[in-house]
């Protein structure tokens, strides 16, 4: 028995201490080193840099509820730290099922909301549904046109002058199928504040 | 569903089937030794650790010790892997503060990353280091993965070889696996991951002002490194909470389609594997059929529902050509998420690009019975092979025999009455482990406290949680409040049942079969290729599967789905 239980205990030992070796720190070590070398703004978490201060991940969505900016997806990412959402080292969807009250009910709530700030008409189902991360960074470009009437009065622009910005921000999917269309939410804001360079 | 999104399915579709006989024949030379383009790099490596190891590479295991292998890698992983756990508090890389894992925790987070689940009872951003990520449960990534490889090889020898009671090594196939055909297309893969926007660093948690002025803290991470083999190895575990919907996991629709594509790669190469052992290609192509045939079906319907929206959403919502949103990111779409739903199950992965448990209650049923049908689909790396060869082709010859009255082969060998029982005990391990525990949750007041949502959506939820740790998928009805000790020790036993509970009868089939002769085709033997024969496999899998689970989804998203025509809410 114990023959046995040393032939069969000796490899599983070295072979674990000699995988983790090789594919838990040179793997990871050797990716982090081509990484930070050939893609060094994407591996440390693609941050905008605004006048030397770090505003944000272009890839992370922020909290907005300010008339001159665009507002994102609802979000489940809550802490204490951050009640309305979008808690970057919190990461969450809602996971409120098809036929839950709470869902229903938040909907309805939420789509009152939109429709106080934004006029009367149908609200695009992103603006009223929170998202899987809790962190999207995009709304659909139906959520951002449902949008560029309130932003065009509260900075005193036409509603075409946003629409320019919109666009700019706008892109489409990959050969033309892989993705959605989406505009991201944090560099329309930051351009429309003067902020992108 | 829009035109896209079938040209999404179509481009999937045409890679796998690009890829499968490259890819699959590259693991056949890899797994029988034969020289292959790395090999001046690799072999080396592979020689110093057999000799480390006192492994003898050319000393083949019976399927004793074969089995004895597998189970006592399990048993060190586990075991290193817990007290990893309980002290990754004061191990190195812990980028803030991070505590220890409680005792039930660390047990079902080790066990579920070795048995290739990743079920996670805890969110990547605060409960594990940047230590634990990258050297341990990256780690088990590439081990648990080899392992399912190595046990379907060792099928594929078994069913193959004659008059022989040897199946292979399982330390050499262990360290092929990982060297040759895990790590390097690792290594690639996470190298586009990062270009396409997945952070590579060690550096903490940032922290920004943003401009409405709030704090936020943005969690980073070794992220590139541990998600391509998390997705490459069916494994799943997410580096964060939100898994593959988390921006820093999946940015862009290209990583979207990598990461289908990586989850799929294997899987279906190994039935082009397997025709290389069988010496017919045409074997493998009728497996391939068929589990591409349940995926393509249930993905279409998935994918076709989550376009529809909620019928219970007021009307001035605008749902229409956008689908459901809710749990979902704008980037990937309705209809994608559940193309990514369908391929992360039917897969035994169990990584998300969307939450399953805010799917419409039929949508959702596809994850769900795709992991039921015994994650076959095409499976995890080798656990669906092997499973696919069991649940499906061994006992579909049986059942095809007792139509013609004749003893059933495959592969030109007799399955006899030892073979159907080690078959039959796959099958049953399978439904009394799943059904087995979900009775016991819905029937015991700390499993009661686990739902989140009423109703029957509240049941799916706990049924979907053991049909996911005992498939070893990992995905989850996350509302499920799974880390509690009752959800922790009962799901680390489905984990390991659904593991070794398939593992060990299947690799006593394989010595079994090795053992036989081999017998020549007469007019009354069964052909094992061909259109009759992927219907029969197809109608076995489904119906097996059906007849144990029809029960319990009509309680489920049956039941929801009736009373969501009808209007109600919980």
């Amino acid at each position: 028995m114990i023959g046995f239980l040393r032939r069969v205990l000796r490899p599983a030992i070295a072979i674990l201490i000699a995988m983790t070796v090789i594919t838990g720190v040179a793997y990871p070590l050797v990716v982090t080193a081509v990484a930070q070398v050939v893609f060094p703004y994407q591996a440390n978490g693609s941050m905008i840099v605004v006048d030397g201060k770090t505003v944000g991940s272009s890839l992370i969505g922020q909290f907005f509820n300010e008339p001159q900016y665009f507002w994102g997806r609802p979000s489940a990412a809550t802490s204490s730290a951050a009640p309305n959402g979008y808690d970057a080292s919190n990461s969450a969807g809602s996971n409120l099922g098809p036929t839950s009250k709470a869902l229903i009910d938040t909907i309805a709530q939420r789509v009152d909301d939109m429709r106080k700030a934004n006029g009367g008409g149908p609200v695009p189902v992103d603006l009223v549904t929170s998202s899987a991360s809790g962190l999207d960074p995009s709304i659909s470009p139906a959520a951002a046109e449902y949008q560029v009437a309130r932003v065009a009065r509260a900075r005193g622009l036409t509603e075409d002058q946003v629409r320019t910005y919109v666009a700019r921000h706008t892109t489409q999917p990959l050969l033309g199928f892989l993705g959605e269309p989406q505009v991201n939410v944090l560099e329309l804001n930051l351009d429309l504040d003067g902020l992108l360079k | 569903m829009a035109f896209g999104d079938f040209l999404t399915l179509a481009a999937l579709a045409v890679a796998i089937l690009i890829a499968t006989p490259l890819w699959g024949g590259y693991i056949y030379r890899v797994m029988e030794g034969q020289r292959v383009f790395l090999s001046p790099v690799l072999r080396p490596v592979e020689r110093v650790i057999y000799r480390v190891s006192g492994v003898d590479e050319t000393a083949e295991q019976d399927w004793k010790g074969y089995t004895a292998a597998v189970l006592a890698m399990a048993f060190v992983a586990i075991a290193a892997g817990y007290v990893f756990l309980r002290l990754q508090n004061v191990l190195p890389f812990n980028q803030g503060g991070i505590p220890a894992m409680s005792p039930d925790l660390a047990f079902n987070t080790s066990v579920s990353f070795e048995t290739n689940t990743n079920w996670q009872n805890y969110s990547g951003e605060s409960a594990a280091t940047y230590g634990t990520q990258a050297a341990m449960l990256a780690v088990r990534n590439f081990t648990s993965a080899a392992t399912g490889l190595a046990i379907a090889i060792a099928l594929f020898r078994g069913l193959t070889r004659r008059s022989t009671k040897t199946l292979g090594n399982y330390w050499v196939d262990l360290t092929r696996g990982i060297l040759y055909i895990l790590l390097p297309v690792s290594v690639i893969g996470a190298v586009v991951l990062v270009w396409q926007g997945v952070p590579q660093t060690w550096n903490p948690t940032q922290v920004v002002t943003t401009l409405q002025g709030a704090t936020q803290n943005i969690a980073l991470g070794p992220v590139a490194s541990q998600e391509w083999i998390k997705e490459m190895g069916n494994n799943g575990g997410g580096f964060f909470n939100a898994n593959s919907s988390h921006p820093f996991e999946n940015p862009t629709g290209l990583t979207n389609f990598l990461e289908m594509f990586a989850l799929l790669l294997t899987a279906f190469a190994l039935t082009y594997t397997f025709g290389k052992y069988a010496g017919k290609q045409a074997q493998g192509w009728t497996i391939f059929a068929a589990m591409a045939a349940i995926l393509v079906v249930g993905a279409v319907l998935a994918m076709h529902l989550e376009s529809q929206g909620n019928p219970l959403f007021p009307n001035t919502v605008a749902q229409a050509g956008v689908g459901n949103m809710e749990g979902k990111e704008v980037r990937f779409g309705s209809a994608v998420s559940g193309l990514f739903a369908a391929i992360t199950t039917g897969t035994s992965t169990g990584a998300i690009n969307s939450w399953h448990d805010s799917f419409q209650p039929l949508s959702g049923m596809v994850p769900l019975f795709n992991m039921e049908l015994g994650e076959i689909t095409p499976g995890g790396i080798g656990a669906g092979m092997y499973g696919m060869l069991t649940i499906g082709a061994i006992l579909a010859v049986f059942i095809a025999g007792l139509m013609v009255g004749r003893t059933p082969e495959y592969l030109g060998k007799k399955v006899e009455a030892f073979e159907i029982k080690m078959a039959m005990l796959t099958a049953l391990v399978l439904g009394a482990s799943i059904l087995g525990f979900t009775a016991l949750a819905t029937a015991t007041a700390p499993g009661q406290a686990g739902p989140l949502n009423a109703g029957p959506h509240g049941f799916s939820e706990i049924l979907y949680a053991y049909s996911s740790m005992t498939g070893n998928n990992g995905s989850a009805f996350a509302g499920l409040s799974g880390n509690t000790t009752f959800y922790n020790i009962t799901g680390a036993l489905a984990m390991l049942i659904g593991r070794y509970g398939m593992i060990v009868p299947i690799l006593a089939l394989a010595g079994s079969m090795a053992a036989k002769r081999r017998v020549a085709p007469s007019l009354g033997t069964f052909p094992t290729t061909g259109a009759t024969w992927t219907v029969l496999l197809i109608g076995v899998v489904i119906i097996v599967g059906a007849l144990a689970f029809f029960p319990a989804l009509s309680l489920g998203p049956i039941a929801e789905q009736l009373l969501q025509n009808a209007g109600k809410v919980f």
